[in-house]
């Protein structure tokens, strides 16, 4: 028997998230796996419905301690203590990569991170992981009584599976007082569809030479009804907000085309947008890496082929 | 009062290194150096470097010491952050710290950071362009016991505690943070600084202080790992492109929307 704990996270509609059901496919992958779910507040409506044993609902962790974590840490902590599971699953999301981290540091775990598999290796369990970037995989035994994995998104089929777990609260009674303390919130602008939303992303790199340039892929962009994305250079650099950026360090797209301009394809970025159906590359350099990785391809200069490719996609559209 | 920080810093194989350079030797699972592309300092951990730096242009007085833990160092790399304007370079360099995990590099920079500390900021980047963990610093924080922020974009020193902005994937948060605390940097922040020539020239005259393994009380035995990598490869791609090719590239752009209505992309 494997026991597993995973921690569930929600959507924006307060809903099990869609990365917290794939965990759970992951989970219910492993050999004589039992698993219980925990979520902080109070249980939503499609818990009920989640292919786990239990549901533990962790009604101390409010949204005081976002970002910070402190209390999310001490009471999961507290959980695992009491429950000893095997396993601890997280998503890789900005909460499961703090908590995650701490939490196997905490209890003296083995702690691997944007895991995109995780699998029976004799008696024990072992995670395979994007290294160099997403250059390559490497897969790891875990040697230690107990491995807190975080789990990238999309890395396994969000399945139907549903169950009827029983449903109950945990409190440790610990109550942690914040060192640090978040004092606002500041949220970025943004016009039109969220980025990890969108159907389109027109994405630009350091071949645009400068600032510029994305405003002929914001018209792209909105005439696909799209979102624009970045590489790091181009953020770093300043030609636009980070809050575009894709890849390994940013925002993870999965778009029905993603189209890359003046983008080498460096596998950092790459792992920010390999789950889109087709990739679009336009790129003067007909070695760049971004060819590779492409379905469809322009060797040549945007400032020529952009033009007429946006003239004729507004005819298409019309 | 000096505040003293501390940027840990971590030389990682060159993530520039172009793809067709990107070798692995699988009887060993590990990387192959390519010829010429010395290591470098991993780039997330520069930007921490940049914080420190831009405290002390805000008017602040720190000391700013780099520490990194390992081996085989190549000094022309690790150097690279005193030439940015750092202070001192502390290396934890023995045989036996090549190739240890994430859990045992967190017990050695804890001791140190114990000997070589107090630090009023512990600074990290974000992760690292080698093993993508992002945990070693947040671990660090766990057994100091110190209050951590992770994916600081800006900071500000007030007094006795830190005004931070931590990003989120839509905006930031504000947060305020006592001293000390451990924070980890995340490239928002801004490019890191060129070294100019001062720097390196200064940097050349500069020795780092090197601790061993048993100068921190420490032995083999405490660094037996949690994670033992059991195969390291590169994926293989079967991913064939269609170029696009018209009389000339106003005509390819045209053909690649048409070609993407046929296959019902747009």
């Amino acid at each position: 028997m494997t026991s597993i704990l995973l921690v569930a996270e929600r959507d924006e509609q307060g809903e099990i998230s869609q990365s917290t059901v794939q965990a759970i496919a992951a989970a219910n992958g492993l050999v004589d796996s039992v698993v219980t779910a925990a979520i902080a507040g109070e249980a939503p409506a499609s818990a009920s419905a989640l292919a786990v044993e239990k549901v533990v609902t962790l009604s101390s962790i409010d949204d005081a301690d976002l970002g910070i974590y402190d209390q999310a840490t001490a009471e999961i902590s507290a959980l695992v203590e009491s429950t000893s599971p095997e396993v601890v699953i997280f998503s890789k999301s900005d909460f499961g990569s703090v908590v995650g981290a701490r939490l196997a540091f905490r209890s003296d775990s083995a702690f691997a991170a944007d895991c995109i598999e995780i699998s029976n290796a004799g008696d024990g369990v072992s995670v395979t992981r994007p290294v160099y970037g997403g250059s390559a995989l490497a897969e790891f035994d875990i040697v230690s009584s107990r491995a807190i994995i975080t789990l990238r998104a999309g890395a396994y089929e969000t399945n139907t599976e549903t169950g009827s777990p029983s449903i109950e609260a945990f409190e440790s009674g610990v109550n942690v007082e914040q060192t640090a303390s978040v004092t606002g919130t500041v949220a970025e602008a943004r016009e039109g569809v969220r980025l990890e939303d969108a159907n389109f992303v027109v994405s630009g790199g350091r071949g645009l030479g400068g600032p510029e340039p994305f405003s002929v892929l914001t018209d792209l962009a909105n005439a696909l009804g799209g979102a624009v994305g970045a590489s790091r250079a181009a953020c770093d650099a300043g030609w636009i907000d980070h809050s575009h950026q894709v890849g390994l360090t940013g925002k993870s797209v999965s778009p029905d085309v993603y189209i890359a301009v003046g983008i080498s394809g460096a596998s950092q970025h790459m792992a920010g947008c390999s789950s889109s159906r087709a990739i679009v590359a336009i790129n003067k350099d007909a070695d760049s890496n971004i060819f590779k990785e492409a379905r469809f391809g322009i060797v040549g200069d945007w400032e020529k082929v952009l033009p007429s490719f946006l003239a004729t996609v507004r005819e298409l559209k019309a | 009062m000096t505040v003293r920080i501390v940027v840990l810093a971590k030389q990682v194989p060159d993530p520039e290194t172009p793809p067709s350079q990107f070798k692995i030797d699988e009887s060993t699972n590990t990387v192959i150096p390519p010829n010429g592309v010395p290591p470098v300092v991993n780039g997330f951990d520069l930007n921490a470097v940049e914080a420190a730096l831009l405290l002390r242009d805000a008017g602040a007085d720190v000391e700013i010491t780099v520490l990194s833990v390992g081996s085989d160092f190549v000094m022309d790399a690790m150097k690279k952050p005193l030439a940015m304007g750092a202070d001192r370079l502390v290396l934890v360099d023995d045989s036996g710290l090549g190739n240890i995990d994430s859990a045992a590099t967190v017990k050695v920079l804890a001791a140190a950071i114990e000997k070589d500390g107090p630090y009023d900021l512990i600074l990290g980047g974000r992760q690292a362009s080698d093993w993508d963990q992002a945990h070693v610093t947040l671990g660090l924080a766990e057994v100091l016991g110190l209050p951590l922020v992770s994916l600081v974009q800006k900071l500000e020193l007030d007094g006795d505690s830190v005004s931070l902005q931590r990003v989120i994937p839509d905006g930031y948060q504000t947060i305020t943070a006592p001293v000390p605390s451990v924070l980890t940097i995340t490239n928002e922040l801004g490019e890191s600084r060129y070294p100019n020539l001062r720097g390196i020239m200064q940097a050349s005259r500069k020795k780092p202080e090197v601790f061993s393994l048993a100068d921190l009380g420490l032995s083999s035995d405490d660094l037996a790992p949690k994670l033992e990598l059991r195969k390291l490869y590169i994926p293989e791609s079967n991913k064939q492109v269609e170029l696009i090719e018209g009389e000339d590239e106003a005509d390819s752009g045209k053909k690649l929307a048409l070609r993407l209505r046929e296959e019902k992309l747009i």
